[in-house]
């Protein structure tokens, strides 16, 4: 009887608590600049797509919900001819981004992608990219990979070395 | 026509509260649980009870063909009419009340006794294994809490020489029931909860074990009559023990006697509430053991006292 009347007091007392809800539509929660939210293709520094539509990120989705088709233009470089998430499979496991050698696709903190048409869920390369470089400034993938894309002169690229003058070596 | 008014006014306050206990009581249980509740639909999420009355009548009103069809549609209005009949002999006020019956107690008792039926009769017509076992236990209970129910009330009715609810409460401005009666409060408060089976002795629908017992077959608005049948179970409870224990519309003058009437009700309303926030539900077998074996003897020993300490006194 005693524990009884006094379970009620003790939830009776809650009143002067804190309440925990956080009322959503007006107040928005926090979000981490690591939280894997919306999924975005970025730009490069010389505002190209970074994407070279290698396929690692399709190749580890693993609910395969990325599908691309990769191409060249004119001067060779590759990039993909369409790029497309399905989001109402995707589970935002970050596989992708981690897969991706370019720091092309990235996932960022945005969650609010609700929509009365499954099929809007569907989001092409058009609503994939960005203007911009996402999480990682100033890097571009060509500074550091050994194609010449009109980026870097032979040697002037990230961590690499001026190129060996053989002719210098001599004893 | 002032009849008219009073039979008006007493349908409309009474249908009101228990229509906005929906709000009420999911905004207390909120409070207590350190959240919010409903506050989207109107002011404070007011409107939240027109939302789900909307709701209720636009749902598929599905009548199972494996039930007994007359049977299945009456039940849920016999739990309306039984306690919206015993409202007529609760006194708002002074002059507020629809009739002052000399057996207002037993009417009530009665007609209580009466809305049993219904519970029994839906979980019966259902022809479901849950909404039978529901029903059970639902009959069971209170079969049981029934008879010190009306054990508990014997002490009032001594004191005040009455069954009448009005007379009752005229006899409190000595001072209120609840002191003298004091046990025969508990028990009657217990036997309320039983009566109407909210939590904790909501054993007969029981949503963990019996999906939701009697009414498990049940959609729109019949079971909409169910859900603001216990609304108004609840409300008929609370104003029923500030009648008999807490004086009633008695009160400082400087108010209405409604007022304080309505007051006391809503108190013990929210304290319906407070109780379903924070106890669990017993097991079916104590429920009966604290009938049989503490309550039952309880209201006895309390009706021998009064009865004793009246004739000693007179």
């Amino acid at each position: 009887m005693i524990s009884i009347l006094r379970s009620m007091w003790l939830t009776f007392l809650h009143v002067f608590h804190k309440t925990e809800t956080v009322e959503y539509p007006e107040v928005k929660p926090y979000l981490a600049p690591r939280y894997r939210g919306r999924i975005v293709l970025t730009r490069d520094t010389g505002k190209n797509e970074r994407c070279v539509a290698c396929y690692l990120c399709a190749a580890a989705c693993p609910v395969d919900c990325i599908s691309l088709q990769a191409t060249e233009d004119e001067d060779g470089r590759r990039y993909p001819e369409f790029f497309r998430i399905n989001f109402s499979r995707c589970i935002f496991c970050g596989f992708c981004e981690e897969a991706c050698p370019t720091y092309a696709i990235q996932l960022i903190p945005d969650f609010e992608m609700a929509e009365y048409d499954r099929q809007n869920m569907v989001y092409e390369k058009e609503h994939l990219l960005i203007s911009g470089e996402g999480k990682y400034y100033g890097y571009n993938f060509y500074k550091n990979a050994g194609v010449d894309m009109g980026v870097k002169g032979k040697g002037e690229g990230d961590n690499e070395e001026k190129p060996v003058d053989v002719k210098e070596l001599l004893p | 026509m002032k009849y008219a008014f009073i039979i008006a006014g007493v349908l409309f306050i009474a249908l009101t509260i228990a229509a906005g206990l929906i709000w009420v009581e999911r905004r207390l249980l909120s409070v207590w649980q350190d959240r919010l509740g409903p506050n989207r639909v109107g002011p404070f999420g007011l409107l939240q009870v027109v939302a789900d009355t909307i709701k209720l009548f636009f749902k598929e009103d599905w009548v199972p063909p494996f039930s007994d069809r007359p049977v299945f549609v009456l039940a849920p209005g016999i739990l309306m009419v039984t306690i919206l009949l015993t409202f007529a002999v609760v006194p708002f006020g002074p002059d507020f009340y629809v009739f002052d019956s000399n057996i207002g107690i037993l009417f009530f008792l009665g007609n209580s006794s009466l809305g049993v039926y219904s519970i029994v009769l839906g979980g019966w017509a259902s022809n479901n294994k849950y909404s039978l076992i529901g029903a059970m236990r639902a009959s069971a209970q209170m079969l049981t809490y029934e008879v010190f129910m009306g054990l508990s009330l014997m002490g009032v009715v001594m004191m005040a020489d009455s069954f009448s609810f009005c007379k009752i409460v005229e006899t409190q401005k000595g001072g209120w029931f609840f002191i003298p009666q004091f046990i025969g409060f508990i028990v009657f408060f217990i036997a309320g909860i039983a009566e109407t089976h909210r939590l904790p002795f909501d054993i007969p629908e029981a949503e963990g074990e019996l999906i939701a017992g009697y009414h498990s077959e049940y959609s729109g608005m019949k079971f909409g009559m169910f859900f603001v049948g216990e609304y108004l179970g609840i409300t008929l409870i609370s104003a029923l023990i500030s009648t008999l224990f807490f004086g009633g519309w008695l009160g400082p003058s400087f108010l209405p006697p409604v007022f304080w009437f309505l007051f006391k009700t809503f108190f013990f309303i929210c304290v319906f509430i407070l109780l379903r926030a924070s106890l669990p539900r017993p097991r079916y077998d104590q429920l009966m053991e604290l009938g049989w074996k503490i309550l039952l003897p309880l209201s006895l020993l309390n009706l021998l006292i009064t009865g004793a300490i009246l004739i000693f006194l007179k």
